[in-house]
């Protein structure tokens, strides 16, 4: 197996109540890489960082964290690895109690014994990286969209991660914070040294910024390739994926009968 | 079209379902219990549920125990005097209260107080994501956020039930003695004559610790079990509530059969 793959993965299948969301997936993400998958909503790409993250186990396959199996690791090793994992959750998930600072310094604080100035110096370090250092007596209540999801950055980074996961991270963004957004993953990542996986359906931003991308449709992967290849790419999943067609391989319609054969049912059938 | 049938399958679904609940609830006790330590090891995090728990509740225990101390002094005189025996005002208020409305009223105003803010907190942090960001970051929810409440509830409880039972006292003897004009040192000496410490005081410290250890697992446990959603966690919220009320009083139907049979 060589060094430079951090993340493996093989053949991973996971159902929820007997819905198979993802079909044998398989992937390999080299260190120092920003790596983007991308899909429809509800194709399971949330499902498949769950299970890298460990906090759901898969029916079947394999994921490995660079020497670690994480499907098989007990609750404490699991927790150990997840001390190098840095995720930001959709929405930011803020600690809504705490203040920008107290956020900042929740990880230090469970998992380090470094003393308040060392903390305090540490947290407004991550702050200023995300640009927000002047925010950190504001409660997260005070915050807009973009500076939650930022500090929820200066958050997940508090640890200085090797592996960082990003669930949706363009998700209900203006433009601007955007792409401040994008720029942050770009250079915390290279900055870091650290290996990043996001999961988004915002096309244009990511083909800017990330080094690989894998496109999920009904739990398998259906095309991957770096940017240029993407945008040059004939694959008709592909061309209606980034250039936003209403119809094509994915369907406008949710399935269903016929319009006739519904009309005719009557109301009792409903 | 109406199916007996069906009437029964539902209720069997039901009832299969809440044994089910009960017993993701015996084994959600058992977690905190396991992850407890942290509650004890760093105690500004159960100083502040307490806090939260049972400061704020102040008001409302000293207030409705005054008034239902009060109530009791009106209504035990009224009876009291057709027997021609109003100097046992002080016991016939002092055991009411120690024995059963102290540890009773008090843990229904805590269950709706300080019960349903921590579901309704709990079950907003799992619906924002925000215990899974713990979760995530390598530290336990059960550990961090549940267990704290829970022990905030279970030592604020019996504290807040004493309270109540004093305030109470106070009440019956401010309209027994003040108002009505009851002999006071009558009123004193019974109490103190007729209240057991052992048998009165603590039985009624153990139920309201009984309650205490009810409503707060109650209270975290549907936070922590609820639907993500906003409608969820107000059903949740008015779970705890429901299923605290219904929980103390047959507990407390319990508790009383086993320690006060006559006897003494």
């Amino acid at each position: 197996m060589p060094d430079d793959i951090l993340v493996d993965i093989e053949d991973l299948r996971f159902s929820y109540g007997g819905r198979p969301v993802l079909e044998g997936i398989s992937m390999k993400i080299p260190r120092g890489k920003v790596v983007a998958i991308m899909g429809g909503s509800g194709c399971g790409k949330t499902t498949l960082l769950r299970c890298i993250g460990g906090q759901l186990r898969p029916n079947g396959g394999r994921v490995r964290l660079e020497k670690h199996q994480v499907c098989e690791m007990s609750h404490k090793d699991l927790y150990r690895l997840r001390r190098k994992m840095g995720m930001l959750f959709q929405f930011g998930a803020l600690f809504t109690d705490m203040s920008v600072f107290d956020n900042v310094a929740f990880p230090m604080r469970e998992h380090t014994d470094m003393s308040e100035e060392m903390i305090r110096d540490l947290v407004l370090m991550k702050l200023e990286a995300v640009g927000l250092r002047g925010a950190h007596k504001l409660m997260p209540g005070e915050l807009s969209g973009g500076m939650a999801r930022r500090v929820a950055l200066a958050r997940a980074v508090a640890l200085d991660p090797m592996l960082m996961m990003y669930d949706e991270p363009f998700a209900g963004l203006d433009p601007i914070a955007l792409g401040v957004i994008g720029q942050l993953i770009r250079k915390l990542n290279d900055a870091l040294g650290a290996t990043s996986i996001m999961v988004t359906h915002d096309v244009q931003e990511s083909l800017q910024i990330v080094d690989y991308i894998y496109f999920i449709s009904a739990g398998r992967i259906v095309a991957e390739g770096t940017p240029d290849e993407i945008r040059a790419s004939k694959d008709p999943f592909v061309h209606q994926f980034i250039h936003a067609e209403v119809d094509g391989p994915v369907h406008f319609d949710y399935p269903a009968p016929s319009v006739q054969q519904e009309f005719l049912r009557g109301v009792n059938h409903v | 079209m109406f199916n007996p049938l069906s009437l029964i399958r539902k209720l069997g679904h039901a009832t299969v379902d809440r044994i089910w609940r009960l017993g993701f609830a015996t084994r959600f006790l058992f977690a905190i219990l396991k992850y407890s330590a942290t509650s004890f090891r760093r105690l500004p995090l159960t100083l502040r549920e307490i806090y939260f728990s049972g400061v704020l509740s102040l008001l409302i225990i000293v207030v409705s125990g005054l008034f239902v101390g009060m109530v009791l002094g009106l209504q035990g005189y009224e009876t009291l005097q057709r027997y021609g025996s109003t100097e046992a005002l002080g016991i016939l208020v002092a055991l009411s209260l120690t024995r059963e409305l102290g540890p009773v009223v008090a843990g229904l105003l805590f269950a709706s107080r300080a019960g349903s803010s921590v579901t309704a907190e709990i079950g907003l942090m799992k619906s924002t994501e925000q215990l899974k960001a713990m979760d995530m970051m390598a530290v336990d929810p059960i550990a961090r956020v549940v267990a704290p409440r829970f022990w905030g509830g279970v030592i604020s409880m019996p504290l807040l039930a004493a309270l109540f039972s004093a305030m109470g006292v106070m009440g019956g003897w401010l309209v027994g003695v003040v108002f009505i004009g009851v002999d006071e040192g009558a009123f004193w000496a019974q109490m103190q004559a007729g209240v057991d410490f052992r048998y009165d005081i603590v039985n009624g410290v153990i139920k309201s610790f009984v309650f205490g250890v009810a409503v707060s697992l109650i209270a975290v446990f549907e936070g922590y079990d609820s639907a993500p959603t906003a409608e969820g966690v107000s059903r949740a919220i008015t779970r705890t509530v429901v299923t605290s009320a219904l929980a103390i009083l047959a507990l407390d139907f319990v508790l009383t059969s086993f320690m006060f049979r006559g006897t003494s």
